[in-house]
């Protein structure tokens, strides 16, 4: 699981490097332990992201952690001035994801988090779809001085992708569609495209986006379809810039921007929002058949 | 060239009007001028941080900067122009001697609770209008409940808070576990004893009082 992992990795990293200051407000408080680089605020938001920029200030290198709404949107100004507009650094996990925590209700659902911290400028964002994704990613992140958010979910994906960046996994016809699934996308949309002649591409890192490995694996074709486990759309406009000069068509699945009053578990939330491998089947049919000379079921 | 220069108190005056183009104003009445010439004159030490977390009307702090020659003399000039280093609310990125980009409420105390961490001497200055921003709370607490003794915040009180602070604003920090002075705030003297005085491990925050 990739939370077990993140706090397994950032002990690590506070007994390996002297600038790694962990700072938290009550949420992994516990599972990360007691450490003299470790601070809990309490439940203080706002202070967790304003605590990271002043170690930042004073060259540490902070790991501020906590539920990503909490984390992400509670103190969105604090990022944008404490970290963005100071030009300090730090590497921001979440946990929770778009609807890891269906039970506990739409407080704790942030489908939006991403869109949100990619309307700030300089973020780096990671999604990872495996623990052994993370591990790289983290480790990465912690040695630059850059501004990263790292999103964990409770979803993965059967297997790692090495290689970190955009990656093809499955090569279509030269104008076949391409599925770009992001981070734990992927296990669905491996089984939603099966059979199908589509490219199929992941993505673990969205920001910066990969405008020209996205150009390449389209080849000659003009679909794209993006799977995004948070709010749909959120890489829209990534896409029409990567493709500006290119006539194309784009179907972007992801949670809808909807007010969505249900409860129950994360696999109830995904199938509600068409994100499981059946309702990307679903979509993915539909989209293609409005363009049937150019793809459809293979044979 | 830059022109880097050390200038006194008695100069300010004409640096601020440099800033702003108004010759009239009365530049005693600048809530913030005698507390940070006082911490630049008196008490910064090599290595210590000045926060300015009010950062409206932050042409005090411009005129000090320029004073003690930690910024350009000649920028006073454009202040608040397209391409001038100087705005209406400071930017650390753009104006030399600027430690914290500021301007929105609220954002420089947390900040400094996470360079008192490290053990750097860190002053921060508010306002106690801006005291009622609840980020501020946050840092209040958990600077208290953690001594961070290298923390000192000071308030200019103004009175300019619409609904005031009962009981006054050094008790609330006392209750949180600092510990609190004032001063007048145009007495160099009373600014430099209140804002030196000796420590007890914990935070301080001195409030110095000014007549709006």
């Amino acid at each position: 699981m990739m939370r077990q992992r993140f706090y397994e990795l950032l002990r690590e990293a506070l007994d390996e490097d002297e600038r790694v200051v962990a700072v938290t407000a009550e949420i992994g408080t516990a599972q990360i332990g007691s450490h003299p680089r470790h601070v809990n605020v309490g439940i203080r938001e706002q202070l967790l992201i304003g605590v990271a920029a002043g170690l930042a200030l004073e060259g540490r290198r902070p790991v501020a952690h906590s539920y990503a709404p909490f984390l992400v949107e509670r103190p969105y100004e604090q990022i944008k001035l404490d970290l963005g507009h100071n030009d300090l650094g730090a590497v921001l996990v979440s946990t929770g994801a778009s609807y890891d925590a269906a039970s506990e209700g739409r407080t704790h659902q942030a489908p939006e988090d991403v869109a949100a911290l990619a309307a700030l400028p300089g973020w780096t964002i990671h999604v990872p779809g495996h623990p052994h994704e993370l591990e790289h990613l983290f480790r990465a992140a912690l040695r630059t001085d850059d501004r990263v958010y790292i999103r964990l979910s409770e979803e993965q994906n059967h297997a790692r992708v090495d290689g970190g960046g955009f990656t093809v996994l499955r090569r279509g016809g030269t104008a076949a569609p391409l599925v770009l699934a992001v981070g734990p996308s992927l296990a669905p949309t491996l089984v939603a495209t099966a059979s199908l002649d589509v490219t199929v591409a992941y993505l673990a890192t969205v920001r910066p986006f990969p405008h020209a490995a996205l150009r390449e694996a389209l080849g000659d074709g003009d679909a794209v379809v993006l799977v995004e486990p948070y709010l749909a759309g959120t890489s829209s406009a990534e896409i029409s810039e990567a493709l500006v000069d290119r006539p194309h068509r784009l179907l972007a699945l992801g949670v809808p921007n909807v007010e969505f009053r249900r409860y129950g578990t994360g696999p109830d939330h995904r199938s509600a929002h068409g994100l499981d491998a059946a309702g990307i089947r679903a979509s993915l049919e539909g989209f293609l058949r409005r363009n049937p000379q150019r793809a459809g079921a293979g044979a | 060239m830059a022109t880097m220069t050390t200038l006194g108190y008695a100069d300010l005056p004409a640096l601020l009007i440099r800033l702003t183009g108004d010759e009239k104003h009365d530049w005693s009445s600048i809530s913030t001028l005698d507390t940070i010439w006082v911490l630049y004159d008196r008490v910064l030490r090599e290595g210590d941080r000045f926060l300015l977390s009010k950062g409206h009307g932050p042409t005090a702090y411009y005129a000090v900067l320029a004073a003690k020659g930690l910024l350009p003399l000649e920028t006073l000039d454009d202040f608040g122009e397209f391409d001038s280093p100087l705005g209406h609310h400071p930017d650390r990125m753009l104006a030399p001697g600027v430690e914290l980009s500021s301007g929105s409420l609220g954002h420089g105390l947390p900040i400094a609770a996470g360079v008192a961490l490290t053990g750097r001497r860190v002053y921060c200055l508010l306002g106690d209008a801006e005291l009622e921003e609840g980020s501020n709370w946050e840092a209040v607490q958990f600077a208290g409940r953690e001594r961070l003794a290298s923390l000192t915040a000071i308030v200019i009180d103004n009175r300019s808070s619409t609904h005031g602070w009962p009981g006054g604003i050094g008790p609330r920090f006392e209750a949180e576990g600092w510990t609190s002075g004032t001063a007048d705030g145009r007495n160099h003297n009373a600014l430099e004893g209140a804002l030196t005085a000796p420590r007890t491990g914990r935070p301080h925050v001195v409030v110095t009082v000014v007549t709006p």
